[in-house]
């Protein structure tokens, strides 16, 4: 579904990603874990056209998105949940739900796409009319990823969505991430906390100073000196 | 001591000319708010579109009501003539240089108008009545633009509270990058909302030019206030503008007839002044 092929990317002078290349299959969860600075969220942000790659390709069910902008590739389906949430804090819960749906496919399901997400996140349901800012930091990233389904996206990039959430909500967070994955989306998901995120996902990742260092099935995984690795970084 | 019912004309005066300042000052904000640029040639842009309604009206004898929604477009055009010619280029480089550029544009215009109608002031005559009301004299023209900038407020306010590209031009406000990952182009939203800014620079200009008379000059009697106004009211917070574009008309017609005009600038000014040490974040600041 999703492929990279030696992509590097950074910003300026820095180079954050050196030539990696990665693959999402349709219905896999996949991880990219590894210590702080790694490059995990600029490897999103390339996938979402935040910044253009320097070198490399990206082709997503086919079609090429080397360079797009970002509000061309969430239009073929990948819906990106950046870092720090970033809502629209003076907007109403409703009104942020209302921007996921800005696509104008997504316009026109908008009623259906508010009830599924309504469905997963009934929380936001209670707050439409509250300001987002007013939120708690956990119903805030819910709001986060129900935004991004609003726009009906095929994969969900998710990128540190536990980042600065208290211990219970962390596994109430990763519960819903859980469901949303049943839901039938295609989940790319950065995180810090490994061991978490590694009984969520099928596959992962090890990225380490912009390099891929390891890959495999996520089970194996857990149990290899990789997640100690990952940890020694942090 | 002054009669009473002067300073009771004086503060109606006032309010009614907020009305008009508070229009100028929401559709610079706008503008600021959404792509993070002043225009300092803003009421510039209602001058030429005050003498687009002098001449329509006053010259080609056009009924104003139509040289005023001729003004509403071409200030639209000219909103996004000003972001697609003169800002989208520089839109990534230092924010000096895009002050410096719209500081350019209104010695351009200034000079442009000084070379094709010269420096004459030119009004439209029209033949308003003028109210009395328990002793006070009032202008009909200034509470037909009173009135007019009330609705196209609330206009604004549904519009950026209800259409889905005025809610998108809230959000670019708040988080532009996040708004284009909901796959909105941002050039799109900078160019519709230059497009509302100018539009409200063409309804005030068409409010002017039944009070005032234009010549080339104008906008160096109104753009300095209204820059006042917004850093008053928080540059981007469109209540702030709001109520400080009545705050400011007030001090300046009160102070007018109590003192002198040049007075009640003065007062104006100073209080601005001492109103940027106090509170330099704008009246209505919000905490971080």
């Amino acid at each position: 579904m999703l492929e990279l092929r030696n992509v590097t990317a950074g910003y300026g002078a820095f180079t954050a990603l050196w030539d990696v290349s990665l693959d999402v299959a349709a219905g896999e969860a996949v991880a990219v874990v590894g210590p702080n600075g790694a490059g995990k969220t600029t490897l999103l942000r390339v996938i979402s056209g935040m910044i253009a790659p320097r070198a490399g390709a990206l082709t997503f069910e086919g079609a090429s998105l080397t360079g797009r902008p970002a509000y061309e590739v969430v239009a073929h389906g990948i819906a990106h949940v950046p870092e720090g949430r970033r809502i629209f804090p003076m907007l109403t819960v409703a009104d942020n739900l209302k921007m996921g749906a800005y696509l104008k496919v997504a316009r026109r399901a908008y009623a259906e796409s508010l009830e599924r997400v309504f469905a997963l996140f009934p929380v936001l349901s209670e707050r439409r009319r509250q300001r987002a800012g007013s939120l708690s930091g956990g119903e805030q990233q819910m709001l986060a990823v129900g935004r991004a389904l609003m726009s009906r996206p095929r994969l969900v990039l998710l990128d540190e969505p536990s980042m600065g959430l208290a211990p219970v909500m962390v596994l109430r967070l990763f519960d819903l991430i859980r469901r949303v994955r049943e839901e039938g989306y295609t989940i790319l998901i950065v995180e810090q906390n490994v061991r978490q995120v590694l009984k969520l996902v099928d596959r992962a990742y090890l990225l380490e100073a912009g390099h891929l260092k390891m890959e495999g099935r996520a089970e194996a995984l857990a149990e290899q000196d990789f997640v100690r690795k990952a940890y020694v970084g942090l | 001591m002054i009669d009473p019912i002067f300073l009771a004309e004086a503060a109606v005066n006032g309010l009614l000319l907020g009305g008009v300042l508070a229009l100028l000052a929401l559709g610079l904000n706008l503008i600021f708010g959404v792509i993070d640029i002043v225009w300092i040639a803003y009421v510039d842009l209602v001058m030429i579109c005050m003498y687009a309604v002098y001449f329509l009206v006053q010259v080609y004898g056009w009924p104003i009501w139509i040289g005023g929604l001729v003004s509403v477009e071409l200030g639209a055009l000219l909103g996004i003539a000003v972001h697609v010619l003169i800002i989208s280029p520089i839109l990534g480089s230092a924010p000096v240089n895009q002050l410096l550029a719209t500081g350019g544009l209104l010695f351009f215009l200034q000079s442009f108008a000084t070379f094709l109608w010269t420096t004459d002031h030119r009004s439209v005559r029209l033949t308003l009545p003028t109210l009395e009301y328990g002793g006070m004299f009032l202008s009909f023209a200034r509470l037909v633009a009173f009135a007019v900038a009330l609705l196209v407020m609330l206009g604004l306010f549904l519009f950026l509270r209800h259409t889905y590209i005025g809610t998108a031009i809230r959000a670019v406000s708040q988080d532009r990058e996040a708004m284009a990952l909901m796959g909105a182009n941002p050039r799109t939203v900078y160019v519709v909302t230059s497009a509302v800014g100018g539009a409200l620079a063409g309804v005030a200009a068409a409010l002017l030019i039944i009070q005032y008379s234009v010549h080339p000059f104008f906008g160096a009697a109104f753009g300095p206030l209204t820059f006042m106004i917004c850093v008053l009211g928080g540059l981007g917070n469109m209540i702030g503008a709001f109520v400080a574009a009545f705050i400011m008309s007030e001090i300046i017609s009160i102070g007018g007839v109590v003192w002198s005009t040049e007075m009640g600038y003065v007062i104006a000014f100073v209080i601005f002044v001492i109103m940027i040490f106090v509170r330099p974040g704008g009246l209505f600041a919000r905490r971080a």
